[in-house]
């Protein structure tokens, strides 16, 4: 595929992200729901979607805003649940660091982790692709997903109530996540980073305001990166 | 859920969170742009996402708000189903499917 046009890596962008749309779509109405449920308006619902463009902040956000933790709590734990957004910033700057800074400036709205997902897995398999074919392939990602996500926000807001317990939706977004997880888990260290959060947040579970998260989080990092450097020093890193 | 909050609460942090989510999502792609960054930073960033999705719905598994916090034979089944899948297949539909099929089941069978 070394002589695909612009428009056409747009395309297949497009295509590479539009299965993401039978996950994101359940997801985005849960929000909807669970936020209209909690007390939220339907254009505070909304426009929390269009604002935030990313679900795991803001079930984060949602439910400290009903644990009635303060404000920079529910600041800092959202955000930190986001800070995986730095890393795909980071990740994508060798391939579109190099574009006109508006063009930036529109897809760091647009960076969420299906968007990501499919834009680096193309970038590392077609080598030869131009910044521009980069570009519109990135936007060919977003444009089948992001639209769904505020569609179907504003549909789990004005179906709210009307959603039975017995489908246990409250359950997606533990199965949402973990499937997109395991994938993720290429290396040992990455095995180890989920395993040591995983217990760093059991353990910490008591704490107020989600702190355990956070905390969790960054240990979690740090044995990944630990075991990242044990495994290079004795040359079984891939 | 349920509680009342205050709505500037519920303004501040929608504003607070699009606003911090931006910056995130910005800061390399726009201001590092071309240029190089430390190793170590990179070597950190690249476990975030593994280390911060499992540490949020660890609890929400173990104990889930919709039994009140109680243990859900259930529930553990699902997740354990959608790892399980997901290992295999490394497929994210494949797990997605597994783990609901599995609630579901579970749920039904469990009464």
């Amino acid at each position: 595929m070394t002589s695909t046009t612009t428009k056409s890596a747009f395309w297949r962008g497009f295509r590479d992200g539009a299965p993401f749309v039978l996950v994101v779509a359940p997801f985005a109405m849960l929000f909807g729901v669970l936020a209209t449920e909690a007390g939220l308006s339907v254009l505070e619902t909304l426009l929390f979607s269009v604002a935030v463009v990313a679900g795991a902040a803001q079930f984060t956000a949602l439910q400290l805003l009903v644990e009635n933790a303060p404000t920079a709590i529910i600041l800092a734990s959202a955000l930190a649940v986001n800070l995986r957004m730095a890393m795909y910033s980071a990740s994508l700057t060798p391939h579109l660091g190099g574009t006109p800074l508006w063009q930036r400036a529109i897809a760091a709205y647009f960076l969420v982790d299906q968007s990501y997902a499919c834009s680096i897995a193309q970038y590392e398999k077609d080598t030869r692709m131009t910044q521009a074919q980069k570009v519109a392939y990135f936007f060919g990602t977003v444009a089948p997903v992001c639209p769904m996500w505020y569609v179907f926000t504003l549909v789990g807001a004005l179906v709210g109530n009307q959603i039975p317990p017995e489908w246990a939706l409250d359950f997606a977004v533990p199965i949402t996540f973990l499937a997109l997880t395991v994938p993720m888990l290429r290396t040992a260290a990455h095995v180890v980073a989920a395993l040591v959060a995983i217990a760093v947040a059991i353990m910490a579970n008591g704490m107020p305001f989600n702190l355990a998260l956070i905390i969790a989080g960054v240990v979690g990092m740090m044995a990944g990166a630990q075991t990242e450097l044990w495994l290079r020093a004795r040359g079984r890193w891939i | 859920m349920s509680g009342a909050f205050d709505p500037v609460t519920t303004w501040i942090v929608i504003i607070g969170l699009g606003v911090g989510s931006y910056c995130l999502r910005f800061v390399f792609l726009g201001l590092v742009g071309d240029r190089a960054m430390p190793e170590w930073v990179l070597r950190h960033l690249r476990y975030t996402a593994v280390a911060i999705l499992p540490a949020l719905v660890a609890p929400l598994i173990l104990w889930p708000d919709a039994t009140g916090g109680e243990l859900d034979p259930a529930r553990l089944s699902a997740a354990a189903a959608t790892v399980g899948v997901g290992l295999v297949t490394r497929n994210v539909f494949a797990a997605v499917g597994a783990g609901a099929a599995t609630l579901y089941g579970m749920l039904y069978l469990l009464g």
